[in-house]
């Protein structure tokens, strides 16, 4: 098992944060915009550099969408700010017409998705975001693990032309992906070469799943881990051939297991190379108030979740 | 002026027969504000709006128009049509299997004039925001025109974007309002009344005009005022009355016309009140 260590730990969004000052730097046209979670965001460098492309739109996300739509045309690059809930269920319609079935080159950037938001409880906790916007024709998924992926995600959609939804979340975590890494949407990472079984894991789950790939190693188990942070387009070439040298699959995200990689996994699994799969995700259910490690746990998403669910997948295998 | 009022008005007449012999031939379509608004689309592009039918996305030194009440689309593509962004003997493909022509407007297929797609009410005037606020960014003084219906506005995200605009100073934005009181379930006051509308877009910050949108030289005057009036630190909206089925006789007037086609006795009857002028597609 390859090692892997961190000096520090941040919060993903803050990752965001950095990676919209630099994208501001780089092009004149990008423009922000937040319906009142500025400090949330983490966008006080980008507002504080450049107010004249910053807007405050206040508690109106519907509103925010169609601005950010409108302000494609004429050249600019809209990044919305706001939770992901309200970036994508408030939302959805105002998406779907005016930004994917419109073809506009907007960047929904979203904190707080998933469980890990914590106290807030469900009514801010969606799992459900992916799903919704990876069924929308055109729209690219990504949902990036640490600090430095973040901030390179966010300077590659920059460059991307069309819709984007990156995904991002509020606790500090650590740090364990390169600063310079390059990033390129819909290509996957090998976080470690194995030959037992294969586990793909995206956003938060990407540090626990490497903690689960060490204590599998101790049991004698060599599993091949992958990072998968863009979930549409999907990364399919790299997951079959994963899949096809270990025969097995376990799919980790912090999310519904309805609609999100996992699904969209065995939907690649079903129609090309059938091998068994076990879910690492919430189980159709809500989230609720708690400390985030105390819901990742009751959620079963915790390191220990992903060693039973490798170790249920190997003795699947035929 | 570019036109005589008359030839505005003959413009106009023809662009009617279009809306109607295009919801006929597929029987199905919301002719009744189309009807309401063929005076109105008319007098935007063919003399108020600065535009290129050499259509180009960004629309960069020029007027910009965006429908929020998507269904009246077909007065909007004979217009576009008669404008020269496209054939007019597209116009017949309208609703049909591989048309540009949509049921509602859309970039999708890339009709030339469309600039985002609408039909799902109530984002249009937000829209028109983002494009007025990056013509700001860039420099650009040319104006951004948006038409609402008067029914969509029971859908909330209008008034997040009535609030915005003033708060923000976006000066170089003309709102319409379709004015004509009828909705696909009865009249507006019976559904869901919208009371006094003046009084809550002045509350709301706007410089609010009001107009008669079925008298081209009303229509003319209105929207050359209002353009007098931008770039003065508040959004423009014009509150235009019109009559829903306008210009036949049986259809002026009533929500019956909103979204259902003419049958054949009907159509050759409205087509009877209604002059060709400039040539049937």
């Amino acid at each position: 098992m390859k090692k892997y260590t961190y000096t520090d730990k941040k919060d993903t969004r803050s990752g965001f944060g950095a990676g919209l000052h630099e994208a501001g730097k780089r092009n004149e046209n990008v423009v922000a915009l937040c319906a009142d979670l500025v400090g949330s965001l983490k966008m006080d460098a980008f507002i504080k550099d450049f107010p004249e492309r910053f807007f405050q739109i206040g508690i109106a996300e519907a509103n925010m969408m169609g601005i950010a739509a409108g302000l494609t045309i004429g050249g600019k690059i809209p990044f919305t700010g706001t939770f992901a809930n309200f970036s994508t269920g408030r939302v959805y319609d105002q998406i779907r017409q005016s930004i994917a079935y419109s073809g506009k080159n907007v960047k929904i950037c979203a904190s707080h998705a998933g469980l890990t938001l914590g106290e807030d409880g469900a009514t801010h906790q969606i799992l459900e975001d992916i799903g919704l916007m990876k069924m929308l024709p055109g729209m690219t998924v990504i949902n990036p693990c640490d600090y430095n992926q973040t901030k390179a995600a966010t300077l590659a959609i920059m460059d991307h032309e069309g819709p984007v939804y990156l995904r991002f979340g509020r606790p500090v975590i650590p740090v364990f992906t390169s600063e310079d890494q390059k990033f390129e949407i819909g290509k996957a990472w090998m976080v470690n070469e194995g030959k037992d079984v294969t586990i793909v894991a995206t956003g938060h789950m990407v540090w626990r799943a490497i903690q689960a790939g060490e204590e599998l190693e101790k049991l004698g188990i060599d599993a091949e881990i992958i990072n998968i942070h863009t979930i549409k387009p999907l990364d399919e070439e790299a997951i079959l051939k994963s899949v096809k040298k270990t025969g097995c699959i376990v799919t980790c995200e912090e999310h519904n297991k309805l609609g999100g990689l996992g699904e969209s996994i065995a939907h690649l699994l079903t129609t090309t190379y059938l091998a068994p799969q076990e879910f690492v995700a919430v189980n159709d259910s809500f989230g609720e108030s708690g400390t985030p490690d105390q819901l990742m746990t009751k959620y079963k998403l915790d390191p220990s979740d992903i060693v039973a669910a490798a170790q249920k997948v190997i003795s699947r295998k035929g | 002026m570019k036109h005589t009022i008359s030839e505005l008005e003959d413009i106009a007449s023809q662009v009617r027969r279009d809306i109607l012999r295009m919801v006929h031939a597929v029987q199905s379509g919301h002719p009744g504000a189309s009807l309401g608004c063929a005076d109105f689309f008319t007098a935007l592009y063919f003399e108020v709006m600065n535009h290129n039918p050499e259509f180009n996305m960004d629309g960069k030194n020029e007027d910009l128009f965006f429908l929020s009440n998507g269904h009246i689309s077909p007065v909007w593509y004979s217009v576009l049509a008669r404008a020269g962004y496209f054939d007019v003997s597209e116009l017949k493909t309208f609703r049909k299997l591989d048309s540009r022509l949509q049921g509602h407007p859309t970039t999708h297929e890339g009709l030339p004039g469309i600039r985002v797609a609408s039909g799902s009410l109530g984002q249009g005037l937000s829209v028109a925001i983002g494009a007025a606020l990056a013509k700001k960014l860039n420099g650009d003084h040319s104006l951004v025109f948006a038409l609402l219906g008067d029914g969509e506005l029971q859908e909330g995200q209008n008034w997040e974007a009535f609030m915005f605009a003033p708060h923000n100073k976006v000066d170089n934005i003309i709102a319409s309002v379709d004015y004509n009181g009828q909705q696909i379930d009865g009249p507006t006051e019976k559904v869901l009344s919208l009371e006094n509308l003046q009084a809550k877009f002045e509350a709301f910050g706007w410089h609010v005009i009001t107009s008669n949108g079925n008298n081209m030289e009303e229509i003319l005057k209105s929207l050359e005022y209002a353009k007098s009036l931008t770039g003065k630190g508040k959004p423009i909206l014009n509150l235009m009355s019109t009559q829903m089925g306008y210009g036949v006789d049986f259809m002026v007037g009533t929500h019956k016309w909103h979204g259902s086609a003419p049958n054949n006795d009907q159509l050759e009857s409205a087509l009877g009140q209604i002059k060709e002028t400039i040539g049937d597609y």
